[in-house]
């Protein structure tokens, strides 16, 4: 497991680490992590100095360059409260990535504490706060997934566990399942051809099975796969996982 | 713009080599995981566990390979130091030529591949010939391996059947039967010429001394049933420590590599011939290969020495199923390819600095690794220091403006509205590089920035203002 070690009674007081992706294209996946964690009688802060979780330098090699805009990170999120993240991917950053690239840092203390309580969406439901069963409804045929950030973490069986529990979602299995969407952050634009090569082979096998739905627990493998989609004129709905949890509350008359 | 190296070779390989190579990795994989998880309860406790023994082993390499030259000494081998490639093909020759010996049959090892010991014996007048017949295939073709257990892999049968016809091997048939029956003819009587059996080693046991080697075909033991000499060149990293340890490594190898519980070949060589053998090579030499894993051992990727050569991490790599083995121009190809052949090139580090970039990093490889070797975080290491060391890497995005950027709440924000004016813009005008990469295959969502922190701010909580 990459995970760290984690309080594993995180508490209900938590800050929002809406991500870069949800700040710049995908508001909705934010609203809805406020939404459903709410509805979990969750108090969320949002700090608004908030920028991005330094992945995308880290990813391309530029260790330094990520190392300040993680150090803002740490300042930002500042505290003991839990941190929760819409993303597999940049919760990965903050417990597991970051700790690499200040493995010689005089500052890898802060870092850490930081990384002991950051958690994914889904993991913190299921696993910090015990939530096993997931209400409301809604009836679709989906194909789920699992963004490779959440490898050797709980992220993914978190997921699974909230989404087979809601009253009428199928979820349908496909071909190659656990290969990568090709999605890899800068990788998508370093290696074009391959990451496309990659993301039409993955939207190739979950349109075999006709879902009405995609969904994943990153918007990054969905801003590559639902562009593919889009581009190739391809009907299917990209969803994050909050989105389905937070409109399968409103379909059951939960939340407004 | 300047594309990276490996991303061309993908788009320019010919569709039916990628369709071989695809369906040949995948189905290297499939066998894998029906394998190790029908046979074992928790596979993961077992990678991990030996993932752990190698480690403790390079991390005493020191003793243990001490301990090795003691124990292969009294088992009567003659041991070799080569601390270069030049000086592991140089003690490969003098042995030879110290015996008169001018032929040498040779079964698969990715150490001689390495250092390129054919073509060196080739340029000496001395001919060595691979037994194994893939790399047998390889070897008449001029061609290189593309896979490191499976080396024709980018190859199909209608092209070796051309191959065996150009060389007088037999008219056109492609039956894959016909292909190996033929192959058994030519080499049955070159194992009897030659009078050098050349092995690699897949472990070699500190406390015993004893080499292991693993195949399927039985050429390795053809190689040694009839030769005076048998030289064998391993690499200080396949050291284990015990006999004991073998069922760990030998349950996980074969399994790994093939789907297969074990190879159908596990040879156990603990010296020359005995007296009162009544056959065996009479000298048996084993040369021990630096060539840089010293460098790497004393680096922050040492955990890529634990390597067993199975090629799991090739098999599930959805890169190396686009692009092929070739694309990596090393002879170390896939994940641990884009980790090790960087680092074994030296001062030439640049040179392959763009291999470590070929990875989504979506960690399949570390998943099936049975030694767990988190190979994402090695590659990550080495794009650090390939930063550090200054060296260009085509199609990278800058990032020093967003770590600006991204640090800076303020002008943060500010650049989340603007944003908004790439809406009315036609993005295939933007000369944005990245940009232009994305948009070549992707549409763009809508820009959004700051209307979560809107929403946010202006929301009603129960009935409140928040």
């Amino acid at each position: 497991m990459i995970a760290v070690d984690r309080d594993p009674s995180p508490g209900k007081k938590v800050q929002l680490m809406a991500t870069c992706l949800c700040d710049s294209f995908f508001d909705d996946v934010a609203v809805a992590t406020v939404e459903v964690l709410e509805y979990l009688k969750c108090e969320v802060t949002f700090p608004e100095e908030q920028t991005c979780c330094g992945q995308p330098a880290f990813n391309a090699g530029d260790w330094k360059s990520s190392r300040k805009v993680v150090r803002h990170c740490v300042k930002t999120f500042a505290g003991d409260e839990p941190v929760v993240v819409p993303s597999g991917s940049c919760a990965a950053m903050v417990f597991h990535g970051a700790l690499l690239e200040f493995e010689e840092e005089s500052d890898l203390p802060e870092v850490r504490q930081l990384a002991g309580r950051t958690w994914e969406i889904a993991d913190f439901i299921v696993n910090g706060l015990r939530v096993a069963e997931w209400p409301g409804k809604f009836p679709a045929k989906a194909a789920f997934h699992r963004s490779c950030h959440t490898r050797e973490t709980n992220s993914g069986a978190a997921t699974r566990t909230l989404l087979e529990s809601i009253d009428g979602l199928e979820l349908v299995p496909f071909g190659e399942g656990e290969q990568c969407c090709g999605f890899g952050g800068t990788f998508s634009v370093t290696f074009p051809n391959i990451s496309a090569a990659m993301g039409k082979l993955k939207l190739g096998n979950a349109l075999k099975e006709n879902p009405e739905y995609l969904v994943s627990g990153d918007m990054g493998c969905l801003l590559h796969l639902g562009g593919i989609a889009t581009r190739e004129g391809k009907t299917i709905k990209t969803r994050h996982v909050v989105q389905i949890l937070r409109d399968s509350l409103r379909n059951g008359g939960l939340i407004p | 713009m300047k594309s990276q190296p490996i991303d061309t070779y993908a788009s320019e390989l010919a569709e039916d080599v990628r369709r071989a190579v695809a369906d040949g990795s995948a189905s290297g994989y499939d066998r894998r995981a029906a394998s190790l998880f029908s046979d074992f309860e928790d596979p993961d406790f077992l990678r991990r566990t030996a993932g752990d023994v190698k480690q403790h082993t390079l991390e005493n390499l020191d003793t243990y390979l001490a301990q090795t030259e003691d124990r292969l000494k009294e088992n009567g081998v003659e041991v070799h130091w080569a601390g270069d490639a030049e000086a592991a093909c140089r003690a490969v020759l003098k042995i030879m030529r110290d015996n008169g010996a001018t032929k040498v049959v040779k079964s698969k090892s990715m150490a001689t591949e390495e250092i390129h010991l054919n073509d060196f014996l080739e340029r000496e007048g001395i001919e060595s010939l691979e037994t194994d017949l893939g790399e047998f295939i390889v070897q008449i073709d001029h061609d290189h391996p593309s896979h490191i257990v499976k080396p024709i892999i980018h190859k199909n049968r209608q092209g070796i059947a051309r191959s065996y016809e150009r060389e007088g091997l037999g008219a056109y048939d492609d039956r894959p039967e016909v292909i190996t029956a033929r192959a058994r003819k030519f080499l049955r009587k070159k194992y009897l010429e030659a009078s050098v059996g050349l092995t690699g080693a897949n472990f070699i046991v500190a406390e015993s001394g004893r080499l292991v080697l693993v195949t399927n075909e039985g050429n390795s033991r053809f190689c040694l049933a009839g030769t005076d000499i048998h030289i064998a060149v391993v690499g200080i990293e396949k050291v284990i420590p015990r006999d004991r340890d073998l069922s760990l490594f030998l349950s996980l190898l074969g399994r790994s590599a093939t789907g297969q519980q074990l190879t159908v070949y596990t040879e156990f060589i603990s010296g020359p011939r005995a007296e009162g053998q009544p056959d065996g090579p009479r000298q048996m030499h084993v040369i021990l290969l630096d060539n840089r894993r010293t460098e790497v051992l004393a680096s922050n990727c040492r955990d890529i020495l634990r390597c067993i050569r199975c090629g799991a991490c090739l098999n599930v790599c959805p890169i190396y199923r686009q692009a092929s083995g070739h694309a990596y121009r090393s002879v170390y190809p896939g994940p641990v390819g884009a980790v090790l052949s960087p680092l074994l090139a030296g001062e030439k580090f640049s040179e392959l600095a763009d291999l470590p970039k070929a990875s989504s990093l979506c960690g399949a490889c570390k998943e099936v690794c049975p030694v767990n070797i988190p190979i994402p975080d090695l590659l990550l290491r080495l794009r650090d220091k390939a930063k550090h060391e200054g060296i260009k890497s085509p199609g990278t995005p800058p990032m020093g403006g967003w770590a600006y950027l991204a640090s800076q709440p303020t002008v943060w924000r500010a650049s989340l509205s603007a944003g908004r004016l790439m809406n009315l813009m036609p993005l295939n005008l933007i000369p944005v590089p990245a940009l232009r990469a994305w948009t070549k295959s992707r549409q763009l969502p809508e820009w959004r920035g700051g209307a979560f922190r809107k929403w946010m701010k202006t929301r009603k909580i129960g009935g409140k203002d928040s």
